[in-house]
């Protein structure tokens, strides 16, 4: 399996609302903790780690865009 | 002084080789007689071999020092014949608890498995286990343990070494076609070869107190990340002997160690940990950091490297005494093949290549270790507070908890003496891993799968009997062990544990160890696979 870089997410402006307003009431710190959180569930969901690889070093900017 | 111990002095006693009296060529040369070296001594006399141990000191290790023993290491000293004493003295545990704050995080049993002779894990005070190991050796008349002499130079010959060694009465030397270097991490031996010993050392200091104390806690390991008690650090609580608790507090990197070791320092941190109620002593208190390194190659010539003079990790997983006691149970029959003429020397270079193996892959889970307990960045660290705090309630965050992973045989998957599977096995016995204990009858007694293995090589077979005692290759010959026949598999877990059925064939190591498998007994597939494990091309 390969990582998904073309747009997959349904509705992509009510995703981001909901991402951000999740946060809304945080401060920084927990927002932070959040964000890791939600980084290794989403990883646990993917678990192919081929995409996981592909996916750190995209997100590091160590690969190339499209 | 120890409150519940009391250090033995063994005495120097200068042989009449020192005078150049008698002529003074051996075997093997043992350098320390820490854990490693000791256990080295009995795995050549219990191959036939005698071996002089040399050792700077006159007792054992002071302070408690290595304190978990695995499996493994235990069926290592049973074959040895002096597992049941460190048993019996040693605390048996296999419950892992994990606190996070002040919750439990998580829980681990570590052998779910019944059935083995051997429990999971014990922890016992080093001096007590090498106590144990010198107990063994004064039955040995092939050891002969040399106090107080200390090994100030070596010289390599292309047959052997001469080692120039200083004792009370002024300095010697001797003459042996094999030395193992048994003597450390700071490894005197490994300096005068010359070797290079690399990796990682880490900043972080570390206070381990032995305490006194009678507590009602299980005997299990808890380990708290940021505990309410020692706030932003870790800390580790594990039962010993004789009433005696390890307590291990993580101080960061500025700690300054000659404050931190003092009793006024330390006892109130205790105190914050154990509650008012707990009435203790201090035994032993000593301020460590710790390192992962290995040697770049676990042999020079004639010189063997083993134990912490070839590897050295973090206490995370108490691999340290237990990797280094493998290292024995791989050389021991290699080293025997070779002095008695029955294996080409080219066989000693497997020692490095499988312990090479294994030293990369403790040096790896002892460091990944370290990272999650001891977080390197902000960033890291809220990472690590992440899975602790998903791991409460979410199954999937469990595994990613770090706290150390226990010491585990690593096999020798890759292993130029393992002949590859060609059959398909629902079993994990692959070749180049260790033999999976398993209850058995023999003559009509329980008894368990391990100590029928002997000291050769063995070929366990099951359910058809073939019409030959051994197959040999060369001076090397295997025994043959039918299940059904020589063993009775009366509950059914040996072939469980083997996938065994009419016909299955293994052929065993004399460490323990599958060489090859397969599901006919072929008594030509047989001899080459005895001859690719003892690197004898001709097979
Ligand atoms: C403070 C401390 C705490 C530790 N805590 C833990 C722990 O909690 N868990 C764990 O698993 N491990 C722990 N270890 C590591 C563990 O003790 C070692 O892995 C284990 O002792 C290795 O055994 P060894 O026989 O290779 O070396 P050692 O036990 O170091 O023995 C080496 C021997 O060689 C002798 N020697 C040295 N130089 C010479 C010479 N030139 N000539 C003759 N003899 C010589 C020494 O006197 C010594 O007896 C700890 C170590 C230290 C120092």
């Amino acid at each position: 399996m390969d990582l998904l870089t073309k747009p997959n997410i349904a509705d992509p402006d009510g995703f981001y609302q909901e991402l951000i307003d999740s946060q809304r009431d945080m401060t920084e710190e927990a927002a932070e903790l959040m964000n890791c959180k939600l980084v290794l569930i989403l990883a646990n969901h993917v678990g192919d780690r081929g995409v996981l690889r592909e996916a750190i070093s995209r997100a590091r900017g160590s690969s190339t865009e499209d | 002084m120890l409150k519940t111990y009391k250090f033995p002095k063994f005495e120097y006693r200068p042989s009449p080789e020192q005078s150049g009296a008698v002529p003074n060529r051996h075997a093997v040369v043992v350098v320390g007689a820490g854990p490693i070296g000791l256990t080295a001594a009995l795995e050549f006399a219990s191959r036939g071999i005698s071996a002089v141990v040399l050792d700077d000191n006159d007792t054992v290790s002071v302070g408690s020092r290595a304190l978990a023993y695995a499996k493994r290491s235990l069926e290592v000293w049973d074959r040895l014949g002096c597992a049941d004493r460190v048993v019996e003295k040693g605390v048996s545990w296999k419950v892992g608890k994990v606190f996070f704050r002040n919750e439990l995080r998580y829980q681990f049993d570590l052998l779910p498995e019944t059935d083995h002779k051997m429990p999971a894990m014990i922890n016992l005070q080093q001096y007590y286990l090498e106590e144990s190991l010198i107990e063994e050796i004064g039955r040995q008349p092939l050891v002969d343990v040399r106090w107080k002499h200390k090994v100030v130079g070596l010289k390599q010959a292309n047959d052997h070494v001469v080692l120039s060694v200083e004792t009370p009465d002024g300095e010697f030397s001797l003459t042996a076609d094999w030395v193992v270097a048994c003597d450390g991490a700071n490894s005197d031996v490994r300096e005068m070869v010359g070797a290079k010993f690399s990796g990682q050392a880490f900043q972080d200091r570390f206070l381990i107190a032995d305490v006194v104390m009678k507590a009602g806690f299980p005997p299990e390991r808890w380990f708290w990340f940021d505990p309410p008690f020692h706030r932003n650090q870790s800390a580790l609580l594990h039962r010993q002997a004789s009433d005696v608790w390890r307590i291990d507090f993580q101080l960061g990197q500025d700690a300054d160690p000659d404050e931190e070791r003092k009793p006024e320092r330390v006892i109130p941190r205790i105190r914050a940990m154990l509650g008012d109620e707990h009435n203790f002593e201090l035994e032993w208190v000593s301020i460590y950091q710790f390192a992962c390194r290995r040697i770049d190659d676990f042999r020079y010539g004639r010189v063997l490297f083993a134990g912490d003079s070839a590897h050295q990790v973090s206490p995370f997983g108490g691999r340290g005494a237990n990797t280094g006691v493998q290292d024995i149970d791989n050389l021991g029959w290699k080293l025997r093949l070779i002095i008695d003429g029955e294996a080409p020397i080219g066989l000693i270079d497997s020692y490095n290549e499988e312990r090479g193996v294994a030293a990369d892959d403790n040096l790896l889970n002892s460091t990944r270790s370290t990272d999650f307990i001891t977080p390197k960045s902000a960033t890291s660290r809220r990472y690590r507070d992440a899975v602790l705090e998903l791991a409460a309630n979410n199954e999937f965050a469990r595994p990613l908890l770090n706290s150390g992973r226990l010491s585990r045989p690593t096999p020798y998957v890759n292993s130029s003496l393992n002949t590859p599977d060609e059959d398909v096995f629902d079993s994990r016995l692959a070749p180049g891993t260790n033999c999976e204990d398993a209850p058995i009858r023999r003559n009509a007694e329980e008894a368990w799968l391990l100590n029928q293995l002997g000291n050769g090589f063995v070929v366990l077979t099951f359910g058809v009997s073939p019409d030959l005692e051994t197959i040999a290759h060369g001076l090397v010959k295997a025994s043959i062990l039918v299940v059904g026949r020589d063993i009775e598999d009366c509950r059914g877990i040996l072939c469980a544990r083997y996938d065994g059925r009419p016909g299955t064939t293994y052929l065993i190591r004399p460490d323990q160890y599958v060489a090859a498998r397969w599901r006919q007994f072929d008594a030509d597939n047989i001899r080459k696979a005895l001859a690719r494990a003892i690197r004898c091309c001709r097979g």
